[in-house]
């Protein structure tokens, strides 16, 4: 993991044999709004990389622009070595199936059962049987503690296990990358744990790159190597969690720091 | 006002075969509605004005001229192009044409009132645009407008007797001719009369079991 805060002209950052994902200078602007910043940095294949900072700094922003839900106004961002932007639809049809996404309000389809929502994008996307993706798609419920869910309508589960659904859903793709945006905000406290466990299983088991836009921080130090101080789209202070939860850098860093913990 | 029940007995063969008519019309009329307001509701969504724009002018003007006008301008005008149909098909044809462009505005306020999130996740697992449709969105869309839609085929049965104008016999033309014949027009129009109010009953029973089990 390499940190460009101040942007300096071209390629600043040295790559490493494992890089994974590659954002230079990108800057993106709402409006007259600038919630990017030129803003530069790359993560290792399989860390597990935390983005923190008051909201409106531009963590959610930056997941939303892997996943290709929104276009960056300038700047290049790569993963696995391909381009993501800019680059032609086939391209990034191509390299978007190495990311993976779990949204804040979980974004189920309603109009299917839990496990064909697991199932849709395996068969339609990668090709596999029916019977295969299905059987995964079992394993998988079972990963997340609903192996008993698979006919069920997301509308008659909790949040939580809707969510569990969702991790899934993303997880049955089997990406590289797992981006998780708030994955917890939308839930009820009591069911934030479980939904919580199963991310620590799969960082724990699994060598997926997880990228985590989190509001607990608690969870952000059991399971990240590294954390990214954001605000007013740079990154402000960056290490190992260890570091910025207990001893940070930065006054900004402390003073969002006092106010959440 | 005498009320003749053997004027009743007597319209009753004619009344049934108006009936039939009627129901064609209906039934045809709104397949067609359904399925051409879909077409116009996506093509809408066609990110160039080359196929918005004039698809937006056809259906903006059938939808602001009247069904009669466009009725007679199917039946009177087309067949000096060289195209001829049945008064029956014309018909058909016409009143489903001119409910698609309603049935349009339906399916667009319900593709719309399917959150962004949807689209957002269907992105995330990439998959392929005429899959995020026809799996995820318009599933949702659809049952969204049922309700809708039903209005539509309920103010459909309403227009039908404006064939009659083009020589269709639905159960008003055959009410008139037969009242026409006889000198009766109680009892032949307040039958299709009833008729009207019991066909809308039943179609609107029948949306509201759809409905109820689309929900699920």
């Amino acid at each position: 993991m390499s940190i460009e805060t101040r942007p300096t002209p071209e390629t600043n950052i040295e790559k490493s044999a494992s890089e994974l994902i590659r954002l230079e200078e990108v800057t993106k602007r709402f409006g007259g709004n600038t919630v990017l910043d030129r803003l530069s940095f790359s993560v290792d294949a399989g860390r597990h990389v935390t983005l923190i900072g008051p909201s409106g700094s531009g963590k959610t922003t930056i997941l939303r622009l892997l996943m290709t839900l929104m276009k960056p106004d300038e700047g290049t961002i790569t993963v696995g070595g391909r381009q993501l932007y800019p680059a032609s639809e086939k391209q990034v049809r191509e390299v978007r199936k190495n990311i993976g996404m779990v949204f804040q309000q979980f974004n189920l389809f309603p109009n299917m059962s839990v496990l064909r929502n697991i199932t849709e994008a395996p068969v339609t996307v990668l090709g596999m049987s029916k019977d295969e993706a299905a059987e995964r798609a079992r394993e998988l419920l079972d990963l997340v503690g609903l192996a008993d869910k698979c006919d069920a309508r997301p509308a008659q589960l909790s949040g939580g296990q809707q969510q569990r659904v969702a991790i899934a859903r993303a997880l049955a793709m089997r990406p590289q990358v797992l981006l998780l945006d708030e994955v917890t905000s939308a839930l009820d406290p009591e069911l934030v744990a479980g939904v919580l466990d199963v991310l620590r299983d799969i960082a724990r088991t699994t060598d997926i790159t997880m990228l985590c836009v989190t509001h607990e921080m608690n969870f952000a130090r059991d399971i990240s190597d590294q954390v990214l101080m954001f605000d007013s789209g740079r990154v402000v202070e960056s290490g190992p969690p260890e570091k910025i939860f207990s001893d940070p850098e930065q006054e900004r860093t402390r003073e969002f720091l006092g106010a959440v913990l | 006002m005498k009320w003749d029940w053997s004027a009743v007995s007597d319209f009753m063969p004619h009344f049934w075969e108006g009936l039939l008519v009627t129901l064609q019309v209906l039934v045809i009329g709104s397949l067609i509605s359904f399925v051409l307001g879909l077409v116009w509701a996506l093509l809408m969504r066609v990110p160039s004005r080359w196929m918005t724009w004039p698809v937006g002018a056809v259906t903006e003007f059938v939808r602001n001229t009247p069904l009669l006008v466009q009725l007679f301008f199917l039946f009177y005008v087309l067949p000096e192009w060289g195209l001829t149909f049945s008064p029956l098909t014309t018909g058909v044809i016409g009143i489903g044409l001119h409910y698609s462009t309603y049935t349009m505005q339906v399916y667009r306020a319900g593709i719309e009132a399917v959150p962004v999130g949807q689209w957002e996740a269907a992105t995330a697992l990439n998959l392929p645009l005429g899959r995020t449709w026809t799996a995820v969105i318009l599933p949702q869309a659809i049952r969204r407008v049922v309700p809708a839609l039903g209005n539509y085929v309920i103010s459909m049965l309403k227009d039908t007797p404006l064939l009659m104008a083009i020589t269709v016999l639905e159960m008003l033309g055959e009410a008139r001719l037969f009242s026409q014949a006889n000198f009766q027009f109680t009892e032949p129009l307040t039958v299709i009369g009833v008729a009207f109010v019991v066909i809308s009953y039943l179609a609107s029973l029948l949306l509201r079991a759809l409905e109820r089990r689309l929900v699920h």
